[in-house]
C-alpha cells in the first residue's frame, strides 16, 4: 500500500512537472483586442479630390463627371462595369437548372416582384445612368455613376424615376470635389431601403444605421468601432463581397464574420464546437428589426382599390402603411424573433418563365439548401417574407406585372389599376405568354439575417434553444438536440423503474418494520 | 461477534468519491437532459464534464487497485447460495434469520451483491464511460477548427447514457435501502465509513484462509440453520 501511494504521487508530480515544462508561455493577445486595436485606427485621406483642376467647373450632365474620373482613374470603370451592382446578374449555379445569370434582371421577388418593364423607377438604385430595357446602357461607360457610391458631401440625390440619373437640383461640382471612400450613407441610401421604403424588404439593414448606437449594431457603433459597410463587405477592384441569396445561389465571395473572428473565437471549448453547426449570427443576431419596423407579409390581390376614382394609402397608428392602392397590403413587425433554417451556402431560385408545379402551396421564390447530415450547413436565422402574388393559372407562370410608365394609358398598373393590361404588357416584355387569366398566389422568401450583431450580452443563452418547450430551434427537428429532445420510451420506462425500485424497497422496509413488531 | 477491518482506506475513498460523483453527475446529467433547472444550463453542462472526468481518474485508480490488491476476484459471480441470498431477502430478512453467507474480508460479497456488481463494472459504467465520452468528443476543438467524430447523428449515443443513467439511479435508491439489512440497520454503512464492521462468527476467521473453504463453511452453516428451522 506504502509503496503504491509512493509510485502514484511520484507520476503525478511527473505529470503536474512536465505539463508545466511543455505548456506555451507566449502571451498572444486575444483575436477581439487585435481587431480593436486594428479598427480603432481610421484612416487618414490621403487625396483632397477638391484640389485637382479637373474637377474645378460646372458639369452639365453627369456623365462628364464620369468621363472627367476616367481622365485619372482610367480603368476603373472596366472594373465597375464587371460588376453585378452593374449588370444587375452574376453567374451562377442552380441545381437543376444548370448556370444561370441570377440578378433583378431575371428574379422575382415579394416585393415589387420584378424590374423589367420597370426600369424607369427602379433604376433609381442602379448605379448607371439613362438605364433602358434593351440594355444599352450597359455598355456606354461614361453612364457609370461614380458618385452614388463616392460622393462624401451628403447631397447626392438620384432621381425619382429618371432610370438611375441624379435629381436635376444635385451640385455635381460639390460632389465630383467631395469624393472618398463610400461609407454607410453611400451604400445605405440605396440598401436600407430596398423593397420601396426603409427596411421594408431585409429587416436587419434600416436607416438607423445611418448613426447607430451600441443597442442597433455592436459593430457600427458609432462610439465604438464605428465600422462601415465597406469594413466587412471587402472590396477589390470594385468588385464588393458578401451577397444576398434573395438573388444568389453559390457558395462564392461571401463576407463571412470568420474571416476576422475565426472560427473558434470563444473563450468556452463547447460554444467554439457550435461553430460547426451554428452560425455566428444564429446566437448574436437575437432578434431583427430592432431600430424600424420591417414588412412581414404584402398582399398584392387587394392592390387597385380606389376612393373617389383616386388611389389612397392607409397608415396605422405606429406609421406604418396597411394599405396602398399602388401595391397591396402589407404587416409590419419590430424586434422579431427570426425563423431557423438549415444552410449551406447554395439556394435555389425561381427564375421568370419557371412553372409552378404545386399550386396548392406557397411557391418558395429562392429555397434556401441544407440539412442536419450536410457537413457544409449551419443553422442560421432568417426572415421569411411571405406575400400574396399574381400569377397565370393556365400557364402556371407568375406574372411580371408593368407596374410602371409615366403617363396613364400605357397599360402600367401603377396608372391605370388594371392587372389584366399591366399584366399582358408585362409578360410581353420579357417575351412570355399570358393567358388573359390571372390569379395570386402565396410565396415565400428566405432572408438570411446578418445584419445588426447584438452586444454580447443580448446573445442568445443555451437555454433559448435547449430546452423542452419554446425552444427557438422547435422547427428544426432532423436532428438530436440535448435539453430539447428524449425519447419518450426511455423516460417514461426508466422514470418507471425508479418508482418500482422505490416502491419495491419501500414496501420491503415497511414489512420488515411490522415483522419485526409483530415478534417483539 | 467479532470486529474486523474489512474496507481498507483507499476502497472507502474510491466508493464515496464515486458515490459522490454519480449523485452530482445524475443532478446535473438530467439538467442537461432538460428534465429540471437548477444550476442554469451551461454551468450543469460544465460540472457534468468536470465530474465526469473525475469520475474516470477515480475509475482508473480502482481498477488499477482492483487488479494490484486482487480484490477484483471479490467479484467473481458464483451461483451457490444465490437463491439462499434470494430467500432471504423474499423471506428470512422478515423472520428474522440469519444472513445465508458470513462477510470476511476475503469474501465481502455475497453472492447477489458479486453479481449486481459485477453488472455494474463491466456493463453499466464502461457504457456510461464510453458513451459519455462519445458525447463529449462528438465535437472538439482542434487549433482554430472543429474536429468531430464520423458519426451520424448524437441521438443514439444520447439515448444509450441517458437509458444507463436511469439504470444507475434504479440501482442507487435499492442500493442505499440495502445497506440497511445489515446486523443492525447501520452497521453496513458504519462499516463503509469507518472500515470496521462486526462480523457475525467468531470462528470464521480461521477458516477464512481460502474463499472456496469458506463457502463450504458458508453452506455447512447455511445446512445447519435450515435444519433448525425444521
Amino acid at each position: 500500500m506504502r509503496k503504491f501511494i509512493i509510485v502514484l504521487s511520484v507520476i503525478i508530480v511527473l505529470v503536474i512537472a512536465s505539463f508545466n515544462i511543455f505548456s506555451d508561455k507566449t502571451f498572444r493577445p486575444s483575436q477581439e483586442v487585435i481587431l480593436k486595436a486594428k479598427y480603432s485606427e481610421k484612416p487618414a485621406k490621403v487625396v483632397d479630390h477638391s484640389k485637382f483642376d479637373a474637377l474645378q467647373k460646372d458639369f452639365n450632365r453627369p456623365q462628364d463627371v464620369t468621363a472627367t474620373c476616367i481622365t485619372c482613374h482610367n480603368k476603373r470603370h472596366v472594373e465597375v462595369m464587371q460588376s453585378s451592382h452593374w449588370n444587375w446578374e452574376r453567374p451562377d449555379y442552380i441545381e437543376g437548372k444548370g448556370i444561370v445569370y441570377l440578378g433583378k434582371k431575371n428574379i422575382i421577388n415579394n416585393y415589387c416582384i420584378g424590374t423589367q418593364s420597370n426600369t424607369k423607377s427602379c433604376a433609381k438604385c442602379h448605379i448607371g445612368f439613362d438605364m433602358t430595357e434593351n440594355g444599352v446602357s450597359y455598355t456606354d461607360s461614361t453612364n457609370v455613376d461614380c458618385l452614388v457610391c463616392h460622393d462624401q458631401s451628403n447631397s447626392y440625390v438620384k432621381g425619382a424615376n429618371l432610370s438611375g440619373t441624379p435629381d436635376p437640383g444635385v451640385d455635381l461640382r460639390k460632389v465630383a470635389q467631395s469624393v472618398g471612400k463610400p461609407t454607410r450613407d453611400n451604400c445605405g441610401v440605396c440598401h436600407f431601403y430596398g423593397g420601396g421604403g426603409n427596411n421594408v424588404k431585409h429587416g436587419d439593414l434600416d436607416n438607423t444605421m445611418f448613426h447607430p448606437g451600441r443597442e442597433i449594431d455592436i459593430h457600427m457603433d458609432e462610439a465604438g468601432p464605428n465600422l462601415v459597410c465597406i469594413d466587412c463587405h471587402k472590396t477589390e477592384n470594385h468588385q464588393i463581397t458578401g451577397k444576398v441569396y434573395s438573388i444568389a445561389s453559390i457558395s462564392t465571395e461571401r463576407s463571412n464574420c470568420e474571416d476576422c473572428h475565426t472560427s473558434t473565437p470563444h473563450e468556452s471549448e463547447i460554444l467554439n464546437e457550435h461553430t460547426l453547426k451554428v452560425a455566428c449570427q444564429t446566437c448574436h443576431i437575437p432578434i431583427y428589426s430592432k431600430g424600424t419596423p420591417t414588412n412581414l407579409d404584402w398582399d398584392w390581390s387587394t392592390a387597385g382599390r380606389l376612393r373617389d376614382g383616386k388611389p389612397y394609402e392607409d397608415i396605422d397608428s405606429l406609421g406604418n402603411h396597411i394599405y396602398k392602392s399602388i401595391k397591396g397590403s402589407f404587416t409590419y413587425g419590430k424586434n422579431i424573433e427570426p425563423d431557423y433554417v438549415w444552410f449551406n451556402g447554395t439556394a435555389g431560385h425561381y427564375v421568370l418563365g419557371d412553372k409552378i408545379e404545386d399550386t396548392t402551396k406557397a411557391v418558395v421564390l429562392n429555397p434556401l439548401y441544407g440539412s442536419y447530415s450536410d457537413k457544409n450547413s449551419k443553422i442560421i436565422p432568417v426572415k421569411i417574407h411571405t406575400a400574396n402574388q399574381i400569377f397565370d393559372p393556365i400557364t402556371k407562370l407568375l406574372i411580371l406585372p408593368h407596374l410602371y410608365a409615366d403617363n396613364v394609358g400605357d397599360g402600367a398598373f401603377w396608372k391605370d389599376f388594371n392587372w389584366n393590361s399591366a399584366s399582358e404588357k408585362g409578360m410581353k416584355t420579357i417575351g412570355l405568354p399570358y393567358s388573359g387569366k390571372y390569379s395570386f398566389i402565396k410565396t415565400e422568401m428566405y432572408w438570411p439575417i446578418n445584419h445588426q450583431v447584438a452586444p454580447k450580452e443580448e446573445s442568445l443563452t443555451c437555454t433559448n434553444c435547449h430546452q423542452r418547450e419554446n425552444s427557438r430551434l422547435a422547427g428544426l427537428n432532423d436532428f438530436y438536440l440535448p435539453g430539447r429532445d428524449y425519447s419518450d420510451f426511455i423516460d417514461s420506462s426508466g422514470f418507471l423503474v425508479i418508482i418500482l425500485s422505490f416502491v419495491g424497497v419501500l414496501f420491503h422496509g415497511l414489512l420488515r418494520i411490522y415483522f419485526s413488531y409483530k415478534q417483539k | 461477534m467479532k470486529t474486523v477491518y474489512i474496507y481498507k482506506s483507499f476502497e472507502r475513498f474510491w466508493h464515496w468519491t464515486q458515490a459522490f460523483l454519480i449523485f452530482f453527475l445524475a443532478l446535473t446529467g438530467f439538467e442537461v437532459h432538460g428534465s429540471y433547472s437548477f444550476f442554469g444550463y451551461e454551468n450543469a453542462v460544465i460540472f457534468h464534464s468536470y465530474a465526469a472526468y473525475a469520475l474516470i481518474v477515480v475509475i482508473v485508480f480502482a481498477i488499477f487497485w482492483h487488479f494490484t490488491t486482487g480484490e477484483w476476484r471479490q467479484y467473481i459471480p458464483t451461483t451457490k447460495f444465490l437463491k439462499a441470498q434470494l430467500d432471504f431477502y423474499i423471506l428470512g430478512i422478515f423472520r428474522n434469520s440469519p444472513h445465508p453467507t458470513k462477510k470476511s474480508v476475503l469474501s465481502k460479497l455475497n453472492p447477489l451483491q458479486r453479481l449486481t456488481y459485477l453488472e455494474l463494472k463491466i456493463m453499466v459504467i464502461p457504457v456510461m464511460v464510453i458513451s459519455g465520452l462519445f458525447y463529449m468528443f462528438y465535437r472538439y476543438t482542434s487549433g482554430d477548427n472543429i474536429g468531430g467524430l464520423d458519426i451520424e447523428s448524437l441521438e443514439t449515443v444520447a439515448l444509450i447514457h441517458t437509458a444507463g443513467a436511469y439504470a444507475l439511479m434504479a440501482f442507487v435508491v435499492v442500493h442505499v435501502y440495502l445497506i440497511t439489512t445489515g446486523h443492525s440497520i447501520l452497521t453496513n454503512l458504519k462499516a463503509m465509513m469507518t472500515g470496521y464492521e462486526d462480523v457475525e462468527d467468531e470462528n470464521e476467521e480461521n477458516n477464512n484462509e481460502e474463499e472456496n473453504k469458506d463457502n463450504n463453511d458458508n453452506i455447512k452453516e447455511n445446512e445447519k440453520v435450515e435444519n433448525e428451522k425444521h
